[in-house]
């Protein structure tokens, strides 16, 4: 973790400098087409530096500066450039390490978190683009002790091994039933698809956000019952 | 007074043993709350990246570490390589470079891959060609083996096979790459490290630091995937430690995806050109193989010492050829090398048996004699059940009638066998004089319940809930207790729990039979939070652990020892039911069945959760993962998550897991479990591949690909 001076120390070296930064826009975009609608801005602005100063190449990245967020309905506010990866504040900067990075390619579904809703690959989406956006991550499903229904399921079936592509998992599950209540198995087997176990908890994920599901069904479930 | 023995509770009386028990640390890793050494985030932690070779084979001829030290924000270089070493696999650590951010190390990295020249050096990396090797310098005859008279046998046979069969090198692919976060207090250094090891590894970062293996402390309380590669500190572990004592501040430093694909450990290839025979009553009679493949750039390979598997035919000759390939080095993979053995054997006698138009499961019966390890009457019995769960009689056809229409439907089948005995394993069990009660061991829980069985096994001795024991593992610092590897954990610390839990127990009954003055403490036992004699209480655990006075009670369990707490020698069988697309070349799963057997089961649903991810870890080597050589650049090519194909949620069919336990079983005591149902996915999913379509697609993974090339007769 880093020490809260250091976030205001960020201080780039000039744009051509021998030693200075290697950041290339292309290399960062490669492969993560995720991220490309929101790096837009950023990347406009580092072109326009690049110009004036007619550098060709090794485009720098630009300045540090302060980002505040909003995760799990607190604010918080941290000092990076614009090319640092949600994943990294919230790991690195924030401890907040129930995201895992795994694949930084927007492939495993390790790092997902809600933003606005939605299930978004934290590895590929800038730090930057998240402002004034609503994050949630698997800390915001829980404390420990009083968790989730999703994690629940996942315990009492056993979706977890190694438990290192857990969170992600249960994260995924939980913004797919929000959108989703009351799914069966070939819908989950869909919606789950993207994230990736290493040890094979894939059964008992699936029977996990089944469990989940049929409880999310409350018109359905109440009507029923009597 | 009567004789106290080590046992197991008899069966019946279990509350907790063989139950389904929620693991332990599951709200914990669901939750985000576990924290892995990746996630070790002290105060002022840097960030380390890394530099590796892009070459297969190189020499190094200029590298210069002040360029990354001008990087802003970068703190350390360390250099693995200097000028003049070479390198031999494409993604060898060349350098490492740590920061106050990530971004910044990998700036640095940049910066010092801008200086780093390479002489580059002719390499080898193709696996399956064995007269390219020849030619490169590159072929290594290994061991030969022959037993009776194979060719005689042959000539006499009612039926001969011939093939060409193989399984493609696997990385491990931990999802949390190896790596350390390495921090000195003084002269002491705090590790935390991804490991499976956590007794053994403080001598391995103490020799090359210079220091004494007591000023170490090795810190692993959860692991992200090991697999069997991860035992070591490794010299990117020790290059971190170096780092942190430089900069005076800690360090993280975990591999890069790519890296942790090419560097941190491979599972070997294996290929094989083989002659069976069998006479007319489906009997093999003899087994000839020449088997070649790469362990890395030292050539080995498979250890085919147990070729063919798990058979003894009275007739068999192997002999091993090992490629110096310029491939990452290879680790123990689970099993090793027992899947890609069954690979290697029950697909070819799966043909063998197709030859002879035998159903499989009647052959595969008829062979059962030659198996080891006195298995034949389990195997026979495990066959029996999963035909019934797959429907094998109903469903089974002779291979390639599966009917007209472009997607065959076909079965297929093999089986395993592996050790499992108990490692070795010393525990503290401390009773304290309030009840409570917990105990220290310096094993580690990687994903396979070790908390949570120890715990049953404290409690279900004790008479307590789960609540009522605490486990404290994953320290060097505790006693000491064996790597990880080999499914020997569950049976090493569970003997060794249960040794020290029934030693305290014995003693807390002479106190309470003293203070009780009842004429002997042979009647009681403990249940339910109380200390019975017969069906009488006589008083509850709280006032019987009172009697110990001011100090707990502390007792060394030891293990392994033969009292019968534990044993060896696990079997399992599958079968699998699935569709071949002869359009596509894609194969999907129906359902797949495992019967195995384990000994005594403590945790019934983290022991199905191990079948089952066995299962799904067996269908991706079977059907998508592999490592991919570019020929012409020797490097490993598809090291990401995109191109290393995994199955995911929607790919693996109906699974089910069925344990074997009848009471000669549990009489059996603990056999570990956490490798073998591993071991025979592939040849079941090639053989139903077969069955299926007719034809034989030689080489796994089966990817559409080769479905296709097999299809269509062409080169595989």
């Amino acid at each position: 973790m880093r020490d809260a001076s250091d976030s205001t120390k960020e201080n780039p070296p000039p744009v051509g400098q021998r030693g200075g930064s290697g950041f290339n826009r292309r290399d960062f975009l490669k492969g993560s087409g995720a991220a490309v609608a929101a790096t837009a801005v950023v990347t406009a602005v580092e072109e326009s530096i690049a110009q004036d100063k007619k550098a060709t190449k090794n485009l720098v990245a630009a300045k540090a500066g302060p980002v505040k967020l909003d995760i799990n309905g607190k604010a918080h506010t941290v000092t990076v450039e614009p090319r640092v990866t949600l994943i990294d504040v919230l790991r690195n900067d924030l401890n907040l390490t129930g995201a895992k990075e795994v694949c930084t390619t927007t492939n495993c579904g390790s790092c997902t978190v809600i933003i606005d809703g939605k299930p978004v690959y934290a590895c590929a989406t800038p730090a930057v683009s998240c402002v004034g956006k609503k994050i949630t991550t698997v800390e915001g499903l829980g404390d420990g002790t009083n968790v989730d229904d999703v994690v629940k399921c996942f315990v009492k079936h056993d979706a977890t091994q190694c438990g290192y592509c857990t969170p992600g998992f249960v994260v995924a599950t939980r913004a797919f039933l929000n959108a989703n209540p009351g799914a069966g198995m070939d819908a989950i087997r869909k919606g789950l698809g993207g994230n990736i176990c290493r040890c094979g908890t894939y059964d008992g994920v699936a029977n996990a956000a089944l469990e989940c599901a049929a409880a999310a069904k409350p018109a359905a479930g109440k009507k029923g019952a009597k | 007074m009567a004789e106290r023995k080590f046992a197991w509770p008899a069966r019946a009386e279990n509350t907790l043993i063989g139950k389904d028990i929620q693991r332990l640390d599951g709200v914990a890793k669901a939750s985000g709350q576990a924290k892995y050494t990746a996630d070790i985030n002290s105060q002022g932690t840097l960030f380390a990246r890394l530099a590796t070779c892009p070459h297969a084979a190189a020499k190094l001829t200029a590298i210069d570490p002040e360029a990354a030290k001008k990087v802003n924000g970068v703190r350390a270089v360390h250099l693995f390589k200097k000028v003049g070493d070479e390198m031999r696999w494409d993604g060898e650590l060349i350098a490492a470079v740590a920061a106050d951010r990530a971004e910044q190390a990998a700036d640095g990295v940049k910066a010092i891959e801008a200086t780093i020249k390479y002489e580059v050096l002719p390499h080898f990396v193709d696996d399956n060609d064995v007269e390219g090797a020849k030619k490169a310098d590159r072929f290594q005859q290994l061991t030969q083996k022959a037993e009776g008279d194979v060719e005689a046998a042959i000539k006499g046979a009612a039926a001969v096979h011939k093939g060409h069969y193989g399984i493609a090198t696997i990385s491990h692919m931990c999802l949390e790459p190896h790596g350390s976060h390495c921090e000195w207090k003084g002269d002491d250094l705090g590790v935390h490290l991804s490991t499976q090891n956590v007794s053994g590894t403080p001598g391995q970062f103490a020799e090359p630091l210079g220091i004494e293996a007591s000023n170490v402390t090795v810190t692993s309380d959860y692991e992200g995937g090991g697999f069997g590669s991860k035992f070591q500190a490794d010299e990117w572990g020790v290059a971190c430690a170096k780092m942190a004592k430089e900069t005076g501040k800690p360090v993280r430093l975990m591999l890069d995806r790519a890296t942790e694909l090419k560097t941190g450990g491979t599972r070997p290839s294996g290929f094989i050109d083989v002659t069976v025979a069998a006479d007319a009553d489906g009997k093999v009679v003899a087994w000839d193989s020449v088997h070649w493949g790469t362990a890395g750039i030292g050539g080995g390979g498979v250890d085919v010492g147990q070729l063919p598997y798990p058979f003894k035919f009275p007739n068999s000759r192997v002999s091993q050829i090992g490629l110096k390939c310029n491939v990452g080095p290879n680790r123990a993979w689970r099993a090793p090398p027992h899947p890609q053995l069954c690979a290697m054997t029950q697909t070819v006698l799966d043909d063998l048996a197709a030859k002879l138009k035998m159903d499989s499961l009647e052959f595969f019966k008829k062979n059962l004699e030659y198996t080891l390890n006195d298995k034949a009457g389990v195997y026979a019995a495990e066959l029996e059940i999963a035909a019934k769960a797959i429907d094998w009689k109903a469903k089974w056809h002779p291979h390639g009638q599966a009917g007209k229409g472009a997607v065959k439907r076909g079965l297929g089948m093999a089986f395993h066998r592996w050790g499992g005995g108990a490692g070795p394993c010393t525990c503290t069990v401390k009773i304290h004089p309030d009840g409570s009660v917990e105990s220290f061991l310096g094993s580690q829980d990687i994903g396979t319940g070790t908390r949570t069985v120890i715990s049953i096994t404290m409690a279900e001795t004790f008479g307590l809930p789960l609540s009522g024991v605490k486990v404290h593992l994953g320290s060097s610092k505790y006693p000491q207790s064996g790597a990880s590897g080999g499914s020997i954990t569950v049976g090493g610390v569970c003997g060794a729990h249960r040794r020290a839990s029934q030693t305290a127990l014995w003693e807390i009954f002479d106190k309470v039979a003293e203070k009780y003055k009842l004429e002997s403490a042979d009647g009681l036992v403990a249940r339910g939070g109380n200390i019975l004699n017969g069906k009488d209480t006589v008083c509850t655990w709280k006032q019987a652990c009172s009697l110990l006075g001011q100090m707990p009670l502390e007792v060394k369990g030891e293990g392994p020892k033969k009292d019968g707490l534990t044993s060896d020698q696990v079997g399992g069988v599958q079968m699998v039911d699935l569709s071949v697309d002869t359009e596509t070349g894609l194969v999907r799963i129906h359902k797949f069945v495992c019967v195995q057997d384990c000994g005594l089961i403590l945790d019934e649903l983290t022991a199905r959760s191990q079948v089952l991810g066995a299962l799904i870890m067996g269908i991706a080597y079977s059907l998508s993962e592999e490592q991919i050589m570019d020929n012409k650049t020797g490097r490993y090519i598809n090291v990401d998550l995109q191109n290393y194909k995994l199955p995911r949620i929607g790919d693996v069919g109906e699974l089910v897991a069925i344990m074997y336990q009848p009471d000669s079983e549990y009489d059996r005591g603990v056999v570990g479990l956490g490798e073998p149902p591993v071991i025979a996915p592939g040849a079941a999913i090639s053989n139903a591949v077969a069955n299926a379509t007719g034809v034989r697609v030689p080489v796994l993974p089966l990817t559409p690909k080769r479905v296709l090339d097999a299809l269509k007769g062409g080169k595989v």
